[in-house]
């Protein structure tokens, strides 16, 4: 297991119940009663660490190199999923991930940024940056999902669109914007989840629909505190104040009326328990569907437009 | 011979250690430093007469070119509010009067109901003075209210884009303005009521991931910087210097995603044909009166 540094408490308890082990495993020590009480006290202070995280915690959470990524609840949730590639138009970006997916005999259509488990892998991935091929692949998806009335699951996890020369010449900007245009009149439901970085338009960019929800240790803003610091204290050394300023967390989030809930994760984070992430995912997701379903498709549309119409916040002042 | 040969145009003076230069008598060209007398400048709407550069302008400027001077301003009651507490090495609200008095207005969009050749059009305008022309809560309010008016009384649409982008110091917030506008966007399509997007100089970031891309006319200013990602950002990414004129309304024209660009001379005159083009039948008998 990897330890960020303020879990370096959890850390030292983990080291003494594995000891305890050891000596257990050899014979003669009954140490059962130890066991208990370390395992007993790991909870404990990992529930206090976990319920006073910073905002910058939380960043570092999201980013943590065990967390599980799009492919993998995907592949745990479905009975079948058939990965489907390219844009049609130019190639297929491998930041992010889509195809046809089953659960409980309804067929759904994922797509989600996708970062790679190892180096090889996060090189491949490009870092789950999307080039414009990502966000056109994913709308191409869309269409076919709307074609077929299949619900849409949007999984976002990504440190922001790529900022590259060929990414600009292909557009990377009208590709965001028609994402935003095309998924806002959508004929199917869109359940949106943060399972990880929500950065700015790369995040948003697969990120409207009738239901947006983040996990517990994500989060989701207009940019990534490092490039906030750098931007606006003009130094990377802010990273910790942009995290807060930019108040981030599923928390704030949902205090704004920005997302509409957040699903918990299990104690210590999605990666120390991802079987037991992947069935409170895949229930939340079933249950929005299935509400999502009933309404009329005209109304839902209109809500989905009403409820980023209430986005923003304003004095109105008239004019002496 | 590059070591004699001047290989970057206009100033490279470090920001640092500009002087804003007071109003006067002279202007000197921000390209080719040309120098002509500030009337005459204004008289050429801005524009250098030598190198066709298109100095930046208001958006009070842009209804006198398109409108006239004959508009009436909507939605100015909205105010920025710092909802937040957001503050870095400033608080927001130091930002806001700082930006007030350096822009001479409200807010960092204005929008206003005019008339071009008798047609009825309505222009939301940015001004890059106020905090860069960011898009915070009350740009999108405006935006929204703006394709509402249009909605309801069956005016086209334009938008005049000139911005850095989403306003960090509403955070989440500024974000979602981008699915906001565009959202709304799409009432102003089923309502059949066109949209045209002007791109100035600068158009980058949120804006142009959002509306500023989905005009069903999108078109430019001459020389504007059109982007995503900021130059600077890309540099560092690719870490190779980006070739010329990238990201310039001229290569995006090249790229596919503008219609056509625009001089600020032959702008009115464009807008009135595209109006004329684009006219409702149920107006026909009115305008043509």
């Amino acid at each position: 297991m990897i330890f960020l540094d303020f879990e370096k408490p959890i850390e030292a308890l983990y080291k003494q119940l594995e000891d305890a082990k050891k000596l257990e495993s050899k014979g003669d020590v009954d140490m059962s009663t130890a066991l208990k009480e370390l395992e007993a006290k790991i909870k404990v202070k990992q529930k206090e660490i976990y319920d006073n995280l910073t905002g910058w915690q939380r960043v570092q959470l999201s980013r943590h190199p065990e967390r599980p990524y799009s492919l993998y609840y995907i592949k745990a949730m479905c009975h079948k999923f058939v990965e489907l590639h390219g844009d049609r138009y130019y190639k297929d970006d491998k930041a992010i991930i889509g195809g046809l997916g089953s659960m409980e005999g309804q067929t759904y259509m994922f797509i989600g940024h996708q970062k790679g488990v190892n180096t090889k892998m996060r090189q491949y991935r490009n870092f789950g940056m999307a080039n414009p091929e990502g966000y056109r692949k994913a709308l191409r998806l869309m269409k076919m999902a709307e074609r077929f009335n299949y619900p849409v699951v949007c999984l976002i996890d990504t440190p922001g669109a790529y900022p590259g020369l060929e990414a600009e010449e292909r557009g990377q900007a009208e590709a965001i914007a028609r994402n935003l245009y095309e998924m806002s009149k959508l004929r199917v439901p869109i359940v949106c989840v943060v399972i990880g970085e929500g950065a700015s338009g790369g995040a948003l960019g697969i990120g409207v629909g009738d239901r947006i929800l983040m996990l517990e240790n994500t989060w989701y803003s207009v940019i990534s505190p490092e490039s906030c610091s750098s931007i606006l204290w003009r130094s990377w050394d802010y990273k910790e104040q942009a995290a807060e300023a930019l108040k981030l967390t599923p928390n704030h989030m949902l205090e704004f009326g920005l997302i509409d809930d957040i699903i918990k994760e299990p104690l210590g984070g999605a990666h120390t328990a991802p079987e037991e992430m992947v069935k409170l995912l895949k229930k939340r997701i079933k249950r929005e569907v299935a509400d999502l379903m009933v309404l009329d498709t005209d109304e839902r549309i209109d809500l989905r437009i009403e409820k980023f119409g209430k986005m923003g916040d304003f004095e109105r002042i008239e004019e002496k | 011979m590059s070591w004699f040969k001047r290989l970057r145009e206009g100033i490279t003076t470090k920001t640092k250690q500009k002087k804003e230069i007071p109003e006067g008598v002279w202007y000197k060209c921000k390209k080719c430093s040309n120098t002509i007398t500030s009337k005459d400048h204004i008289a050429n709407l801005y524009i250098c007469p030598e190198c066709n550069y298109h100095d930046r302008i208001t958006p009070d400027d842009y209804f006198n070119i398109i409108f006239d001077g004959r508009y009436t301003e909507l939605f100015a009651d909205l105010h920025s509010k710092d909802f937040l507490n957001f503050t870095d090495v400033k608080s927001y609200p130091e930002r806001i009067i700082a930006a007030k008095q350096k822009a001479g207005r409200m807010t960092a969009m204005e929008v206003a109901h005019g008339k071009v050749n008798r047609l009825d059009l309505v222009i939301a305008a940015m001004d890059f003075k106020f905090i860069g022309g960011s898009m915070g809560s009350v740009m999108g309010e405006k935006i929204a209210l703006a394709i509402d008016y249009c909605v309801e009384h069956k005016i086209p649409l334009m938008i005049i884009s000139k911005s850095g982008g989403a306003r960090m110091m509403e955070a989440a917030f500024s974000l979602m303005q981008m699915a906001k506008t565009s959202a709304r966007l799409t009432r102003l399509a089923k309502a059949g009521v066109p949209y045209f997007s002007f791109m100035t100089d600068p158009t980058t970031g949120g804006v142009t991931a959002s509306f500023a891309m989905l005009g069903d006319i999108n078109f430019a200013e001459p020389g504007a910087l059109i982007g995503f990602a900021g130059p600077r950002v890309i540099k560092e990414t690719i870490k190779k210097d980006l070739p010329e004129g990238f990201q310039t309304s001229e290569f995006l024209l090249d790229h596919g995603f503008l219609d056509f660009i625009v001089d600020r001379q032959n702008l009115k005159e464009r807008i009135g044909d595209l109006l004329h083009l684009f006219r409702m039948k149920d107006k026909a008998e009115v305008s043509e009166a």
